[in-house]
Parts: structure tokens; sequence; C-alpha cells
């Protein structure tokens, strides 16, 4: 699917739309405006997390023993897992910790490991991308096999295997984008490489060379510009996928690691939950799924308006 | 197609000898000792040395990594002095923690890994192939618009995410069917298939909307092909038409994904394996790295490796075999 996507999204646009343009358009286009409205919305939760959680009158740590039924295993008492008006998504079982703070701190984990590597993945490939279409033969080979190993490795496995033996000293959030960066910048470079290779034909690119531009200089000024339209798209695309990897990971308890809280980590808990309490499921279980959704429909909205050629991911006439 | 298959066969273990360099360097060679590892954090120098020269640690490290290789292809004993443990070829490390060769651990786990896949595979190719053909046939009406935005839908939620709504609904709230509990296909097949249920349609939920997009994709390429306009010109019956000869160039790219995917959820179905406590290969990855059991990690991923570049492998000749046009080279 995702190489599809990178093909699809790849279809090289003939004239970069302008930016009032592509507003829009994708204002034009409902379900993306949706996803836009509920991205904006989670992000700025994310960032304000602490001051919402100030607002609630909790905090992520304290335990609340006397919202629980020690009789039920430490069920919360009430209904919905202890909704209340101090508690406004319940309390976590046996422990009694508030869900509202700790799924809202698990947000700013989430973005911020999703968009730590997302520069992790742009900067690789990116750098990938532009070295293998500009840099000659034996360049393009090498990065090119080392491009198609990126994407057909094992990507899930070797994180795990590598975030096993790194010492838990190190910086956890940090080392999630590494890892995950490191493994999937694949898609990025194949893109950009193939978006270097038409467009450095192009005459305005012979111009620049004929007139003494520097290697560089026609990369960076000249090529990169051209490039930023579908590498944009892709970029929307690698954010759910990113976090839907900083969850798994976490969920897997190779993640992020207690006392800070991730959706993935509150899933990993819940999951003996599911029966005496479906809210600790879903509190975790739907944010994530909604903001994947949401940042999924998104990018699919972009892709259409940066190029309107392209057919939407969601079919039909567009 | 021999010398095509010799030198594809050149590449596949040049690659994996790479890969086993690499597992080698990370799980070895890197600072994090594995003999302090292995031995805990009470452990004194004494003891250290002695885990240190078994595990051939105190060897320079191109020597230590010919060992590694050589086991694979020869078998090795771990000696330290009266107390060897001896591990057949191919092998791929001892694990210390649990007194066993890493391939007898593998082994152990290889039958709940296969049901899981094999079955996960049938409901996805049945519900991803149908939907695929249905949303083809009705390009741009309700049905493909629908199947459309599933698959997105299905596309976009995490594995662990369908899997616990899965088991809230089925579970939780209809009581149809137990937390699943891995029942061997050999002792009792009813009670397998029913406790395997929810693994397979979450494995597949999430596969089938990829596979409905490549169906349906191929089968609109394969509609349109000249062959078919002049089956319909000749007056065939469109039942023929589309079972027999678009559905073929259809699911030719459906075949070799479905060898791929097939070897990579065999290893690598980690989420799905850990959610519903089955004791697969991707369950024993994840306990091991938990454990930092290295010898079985460093195995297992040179396994995962391998069952991928084989994958790989597979679905390109498939997709030479199905497709006559595609030639070898």
């Amino acid at each position: 699917m995702t190489a599809e996507l990178v093909a699809e999204a790849g279809a090289a646009p003939e004239a970069p739309a302008r930016g009032r343009q592509v507003w829009r358009r994708l204002r034009a286009d409902h379900m993306a405006m949706a996803g836009l409205v509920v991205a904006i919305a989670a992000i700025v939760a994310a960032i304000a997390a602490p001051l919402l959680i100030h607002l609630e009158g909790q905090d992520t740590t304290a335990y609340h023993s006397g919202l629980l039924d020690s009789a039920r295993g430490g069920v919360p008492l009430g209904s919905f897992g202890g909704v209340s008006g101090r508690h406004w998504l319940g309390v976590e079982p046996t422990t009694g910790r508030d869900l509202f703070a700790r799924a809202l701190d698990g947000a700013r984990i989430s973005f911020l490991v999703a968009f730590g590597t997302l520069v992790v993945q742009i900067l690789l490939g990116v750098g990938i991308g532009l070295a293998a279409g500009l840099g000659g033969k034996v360049a393009d080979a090498v990065l090119g096999r080392l491009t198609d190993l990126a994407i057909s490795f094992p990507q899930l496995i070797f994180a795990i295997a590598l975030l096993a033996i790194v010492p838990g000293t190190f910086p956890r959030p940090m080392l999630l984008m590494l890892v995950i960066g490191l493994f999937g910048w694949g898609g990025t470079a194949r893109l950009v490489r193939g978006q270097v290779l038409s467009l450095k034909t192009r005459d305005y690119v012979a111009a620049a060379r004929l007139s003494g531009a520097s290697r560089t200089r026609i990369a960076l000024r000249e090529i990169l510009p051209g490039v930023s339209a579908p590498l944009v798209t892709y970029a929307a695309l690698l954010l759910p996928s990113n976090m839907i990897s900083e969850a798994g990971l976490s969920f897997l308890g190779v993640g992020v690691r207690p006392p800070a809280s991730s959706w993935g980590q509150m899933l990993s808990t819940a999951t003996t939950w599911f029966q005496a309490d479906p809210t600790y499921v879903l509190v975790p279980g739907l944010l994530l799924l909604v903001n994947v959704l949401a940042f999924t429909v998104l990018a699919d909205g972009l892709r259409t308006a940066l190029d309107p050629k392209a057919r939407s991911l969601r079919g039909g006439r567009r | 197609m021999t010398s095509y298959l010799l030198r594809r066969l050149a590449g596949t273990v040049v690659l994996l000898v790479v890969m086993a360099a690499l597992v080698y360097v990370i799980f070895y060679a890197l600072p994090s000792n594995p003999a302090v590892l292995v031995c805990g954090k009470g452990c004194g120098g004494g003891q250290l040395a002695a885990i240190d020269h078994k595990l051939g640690l105190d060897q320079p490290e191109y020597l230590q990594f010919w060992h590694f290789l050589e086991g694979i292809v020869m078998g090795r004993d771990y000696s330290s002095g009266p107390d060897v443990s001896h591990c057949a070829a191919p092998c791929l490390g001892f694990s210390f923690q649990n007194d066993q060769p890493v391939l007898s651990l593998i082994a152990q786990r290889l039958p709940v890994s296969l049901s899981l896949t094999t079955g996960a595979m049938v409901v996805w190719l049945l519900i991803g192939v149908s939907a695929g053909v249905l949303s083809a046939l009705r390009e741009g009406r309700f049905t493909d618009r629908t199947v459309t935005a599933l698959s997105v839908l299905a596309f976009g939620t995490p594995i662990f995410v369908s899997g616990m709504l899965l088991l809230i609904l089925f579970c939780g709230f209809l009581h149809l069917l137990d937390f699943p509990v891995y029942v061997p296909l050999t002792e009792d097949p009813a009670a397998w298939a029913k406790n395997l249920l929810l693994p397979w349609f979450t494995l597949a939920i999430s596969q089938a909307a990829v596979y409905a997009r490549l169906t349906r994709t191929g089968m609109l390429e394969a509609l349109s092909e000249e062959h078919i306009r002049t089956f319909r010109a000749y007056g065939l019956r469109e039942r023929r038409i589309v079972g027999r000869h678009a559905l073929r160039g259809a699911l030719t790219p459906v075949i070799s994904i479905t060898a791929y995917d097939f070897g990579y959820i065999l290893v690598g179905a980690m989420l799905t394996e850990t959610l519903f406590g089955l004791p697969g290969l991707g369950q024993l990855i994840v306990q091991s790295s938990n454990n930092v059991d290295l010898p079985v990690v460093a195995g297992l991923t040179l396994v995962a490796g391998a069952a991928i570049v084989v994958a790989n492998t597979v679905a390109d000749l498939l997709y030479a075999v199905v497709d006559r046009r595609v030639v070898l080279a």
C-alpha cells in the first residue's frame, strides 16, 4: 500500500499549484477539512496538555484508590470507568490514576515522536534521494539497493531488537525517533530520487548548469523546490504511520517506559481489562484511531489539492 | 531460467551473510556486554570471565563472527570446562536463559505462527479479492465508494486497536467467543479454529484492505485490455469474461504479494500474537527482547530476514509463472 501511495504521490505535478489555489481546493474537500480540524485540535491539545490537565484539576501520577472497587479487583466505581465531573475520562483500574491526564500526556509523546521521526525520515530520505538522483551511476546503484533494502526490511523486528539493547538511561522518546526514522526513510528516498531524475532533465535546470551554478546550488535551489509538493503529501502520510509505529512499539513494551504514558502503552495494560472496564481500552484506542484517520484523510486531501490529476484514495470522481 | 535462479540464489546468500554481519555487529560487537546481560547484575568478575569464555567473547571480533557463521553451517559447542552445551547445525546461537539452542525454541513456536498466518491469509484473500472485484465491477458507484472508504478505514486502524475492538465486541458484549487460547491443530481441530478466529480476522482486516485496492486496480486494468474487448465482441458471457479472463490478469500482482506477505507475517505478527497471547515467533521476539535474551533476538532476526528474503524470491518467481509475459533476466 505504501509503495502504491508513493507511486501515486510521485506522479509529477506539471505546474506546482499556488498556495492559495491549494487552500481553495482543500477547503472544498469536506473530509479533508474535517481531518484538518481534528488534527489541529489534537496538536493544540497535546501542546497545551499541562494546562488542560491543570484545568481538570488532576495530574498524571496521583493514585486514587478511593475511586476503585477493591472487591472486584480494582475496577473503577461508577459507570463508564468512573467518568465524573472530576475525572473527565474516568480513572485507571488498580491505580485510580486520572485517564484524561494520562491520555493527554500520551498525546504529547505520540506527536513528539511522530514529528521527530518525520524530521529524521525527511533528512535521511531527501539527502539520500538527492544523492542518488544527482550523484551519477555508481552512487545511484549503491544508494538504490540500500533504499530497496530499507523498504523491504522487517522494520518492526529490527526496531524491537535495537530498542532492547540500548541502555535505559538513553532518553526514550529520542531513541524512538531515531530507531523508527532509521528504518523508515526508504519511501521518501525513492520518491525524491524519482522526482529528481525527472526534474534534472528540464530546461531550467540545464540553464542553471550552463550559467555556472554549483552542484549544491542546483540541488538545493533548482531541484529541491520542485520536489516539495509530493514531499509534503508523502510527509503527511508518514505522520500517522509514525504514530502507529510508536504506539505499536510501546504496546509491545519496548517503546515509551513508565512513568511516562503513551497510547500504545495504555492499550497494552488495558488488554486484560477489556471485559471489566471497556472504557479503559476505548479511550486510548479511539484517540489513536481518530488521529490516525484524521491525518490520513488530510494527507489524501492535500494530495488531490496539490495535484488535481491524482486520484483520491477514497475513489469516486474528484 | 536456470541461470536466473542460480544468480538469484547467489544474491540471496550474499544478502543473508550481510544480514548475519549486521545482526552480529548490532548484538555482539556493540558495547552492551552480552556476558553482563546473560549473567545479570549480581555477577562477580570471575563468573563474568567464565561466561565471556563460554560465549567466546574473549576472542577477537572477526574470529567471533567467523564462529557465528561456522555455527550456522556446521554447529558448535559452547564450553567452559566440564560444562558443555552442544548446539547442532544450523546453530543460530544458544539461549542461556532457556538453556536451549535458539533453533529448538523457534521450532516449538513455528506451528503457532503457521496456523495464524495460513488461516489469516485465507480470510484476507477471500475478503480482499472479492471486495476488490466487486468494487471494480461497480466502478464509481455506491458499492465501489463504500468498499474504498472501508478499506481506508481498515488500513488506517492499527492492528492492536482493531483486535481490541473485536475482543470487546465478541468476547465482552456478545459473549460469542472466549479469549483465545492456542490449541494445537493435531489435538482438536475445532477448538484450534474457534480459538484462532479472532486473531485471523484481526490480522486479515488490515491486509484485506490492501488486497481489495490491489485487486480493484488490477481488475480495472485487465477489463480495459483489448483481448477482453474482443471476448465481449464475440459475445462471451460476462461472468465468464470476468471470472476466467480478467481475474487472471488482475490476480497476478496479488499472488506475488501474497507470497511476500506470508513470509513477513509468519515471523512478524508480533502485535497480533502479543495481543492474543499466542506463543508464536513474533511473541518470542518480543519476549526475548524484553528479557534481553540476546542470542534468541539475534537468531530470530536472522531467521526473519531469511524468511523475507526467501519470500521475496518466491514472489518474483511466482510472478513469472503466473504471467508469462514477464521474462526473468
